[in-house]
């Protein structure tokens, strides 16, 4: 695919966007593609969830956060570069079955990436998400403005910096735990864990996108396995990225 | 035309191009990327006596060039294989190669006597070099006399193509070959993964569950290929490749080094249809240099 545009939208994240040759093939929110990097030293692709499209124009858009060599390289992409990629990959969110009417969207750092596009799904189909983000302090709230285009945002950061201070499970939006009927979480595990404990207490339905390290991100190489309670450990990148928690074997 | 076929003991593969155990699934996987009935063969995930868990995450770490994987032989049994993964592999047109592991020598007789008895697996891959396990596994592949003692047993219970793979975390590989040679190995396979490590210096912890892993990659590339030259010139039976191939000319490169097949692994992660290219690379290569088969260049290294 060739790169359309890669700009920096945060202190160490960049926004990638790609042109796709033709019309999009059917995506649905929390899939992921493997991109390859362009680096001689990195030979694996890396694993980067869509982040929203555009099915008018056949773009995809990939908010990376850049912690290594791989995502230093995407991040040096200019538009007109040709980077190789595979996608869709994986199971998404599973909104499209479960049709929730109350929503809410809670994300940790750049796991808000995947967020947008779920956001983007849901108000085109007249629900209104709410979202919760939570971050170290204010700038790593990403991609704020794009958010509010779809449902109100919240927000948590650990300096007080934005919205309230502490964790997103502290927030008093929390208080009232009827108002949501279904969660859709991604971010760092610990905070997945956090989220998954509030919905277990409170009964409410869950489901959380895992970043685990891959390889094939095709289900060949058995690297990238979270030990589930019905089938043992299953590949994240097949059987996931998107797992309802009840599934997961956090709290035995 | 030129010729591509080869032959490993009396199983004739249409090409000598294979993906290696652990790295294309059950070959299903890559369906999507590429004609996997191209393949000269496809060696499927190792397959254990009984089911197998695997290791805790993580599995996996990216070094310079290459990987560290410690899956553990994670896999459903050969029962399930039989069961569920045969009737569908077996339609697949090439060569389906079981790769075998164990963690006792009984595991690894009883296993091969079950795909004995399949009709349309026509070798198997014995493991006697899997890093990754605590019990069996390399414990076997690295002194000859063991090594041997695993091959005959499973020899007396399998009468098909038996390829041994084996470990390079050995002094000296061509002995632990001969020794396989001698227990009545129709071939050898070489190399599996080497033993490394990797830390996370931030976090003072190594970064995969099992401390240790194996790597395999283009890093490892130029050891397998020493080990391929020596073990070629050491056995009369057939030597497969394998260990970092990311192209063509890397194949080539084996078979020049006297290898009668290769097997692509850590490469089917960075380019799902890298193998099928290998195929036509190969043959591009051939008729670039004048040769009408493959044959004509393995172990035609000119020293």
């Amino acid at each position: 695919m060739l790169v359309a545009d890669n700009r920096m939208v945060g202190p160490c994240a960049t926004l990638l966007t790609l042109q796709y040759p033709g019309e999009l093939p059917d995506m649905a929110a929390g899939q992921f593609a493997e991109l390859q990097v362009p680096s001689a030293k990195v030979i694996l692709r890396r694993p980067i969830s869509i982040h929203a499209i555009d099915r008018a124009k056949s773009l995809v858009e990939f908010l990376i956060q850049i912690v290594g060599e791989g995502t230093q390289s995407l991040a040096q992409l200019k538009a007109g570069d040709k980077v190789n990629v595979l996608l869709p990959l994986g199971n998404g969110f599973s909104y499209r079955t479960t049709h929730s009417a109350h929503p809410l969207l809670i994300g940790g750092g750049v796991g808000v990436a995947p967020l947008l596009f779920l956001g983007q799904e849901f108000a085109e189909h007249g629900i209104k998400p709410t979202f919760l983000f939570g971050g170290r302090n204010e700038s790593l709230i990403l991609r704020k403005e794009e958010f509010t285009k779809y449902g109100d945002l919240f927000m948590t950061t650990e300096d007080g910096s934005a919205g309230e201070k502490g964790f997103v499970t502290n927030h008093s939006l929390l208080l009232d735990s009827d108002q949501f009927d279904r969660i859709y979480a991604c971010g760092p595990t610990p905070m997945l864990k956090a989220v998954a404990r509030w919905a277990k207490e409170h009964e409410t339905a869950c489901e959380v996108s895992l970043e685990h390290r891959m390889a094939c991100g095709i289900g060949a190489c058995l690297c990238c396995v979270e030990d589930t309670a019905d089938q043992g450990n299953v590949c994240v990148c097949k059987e996931g990225p998107v797992f309802e928690t009840d599934r997961l074997k956090w709290f035995n | 035309m030129v010729q591509l076929n080869t032959k490993i003991g009396s199983l004739e593969l249409k090409n000598p191009v294979m993906t290696a155990s652990g790295t294309f699934g059950y070959g299903t996987e890559y369906a999507d990327f590429m004609d996997i009935s191209r393949l000269g063969a496809i060696i499927v995930k190792g397959t254990t006596l009984n089911p197998r868990q695997g290791n805790p995450y993580p599995r996996m770490a990216e070094t310079p060039s290459g990987m560290l994987n410690a899956v553990g032989l994670q896999n459903k049994g050969v029962d399930y294989f039989v069961d569920h993964i045969y009737p569908e592999v077996r339609k697949i047109q090439t060569a389906i190669i079981v790769n075998v592991s164990g963690s006792c020598i009984d595991d690894y007789v009883q296993t091969a006597s079950i795909i004995n008895t399949l009709d349309d697996i026509p070798a198997i891959e014995l493991n006697i070099s899997c890093p990754n396990v605590k019990q069996g596994g390399m414990a076997f592949g690295v002194k000859p006399e063991s090594a041997a003692q695993v091959v005959s047993a499973v020899r007396k219970a399998y009468d098909k193509t038996l390829i041994v793979k084996l470990s390079p975390n050995v002094t000296d590989i061509t002995e632990i070959a001969r020794a396989v040679e001698g227990a009545g190995a129709d071939s050898v396979s070489l190399i599996n993964t080497m033993l490394g490590m990797a830390i996370d210096a931030e976090k003072r912890r190594p970064i995969l569950s099992t401390i240790t892993g194996g790597m395999s990659g283009p890093a490892v590339k130029p050891v397998a290929l020493r080990m391929v030259w020596q073990t070629a010139k050491a056995v009369k039976i057939p030597v497969i490749g394998l260990g970092g191939i990311c192209s063509a000319t890397d194949a080539v490169e084996f078979l020049l080094a006297g290898a009668s097949a290769v097997q692509i692994g850590t490469a089917n992660f960075i380019d799902p249809s890298i193998s099928e290219k290998v195929v036509d690379g190969i043959e591009e290569y051939l008729e670039r240099h004048g040769f009408s088969s493959v044959q004509e260049i393995i172990g035609a290294l000119e020293v």
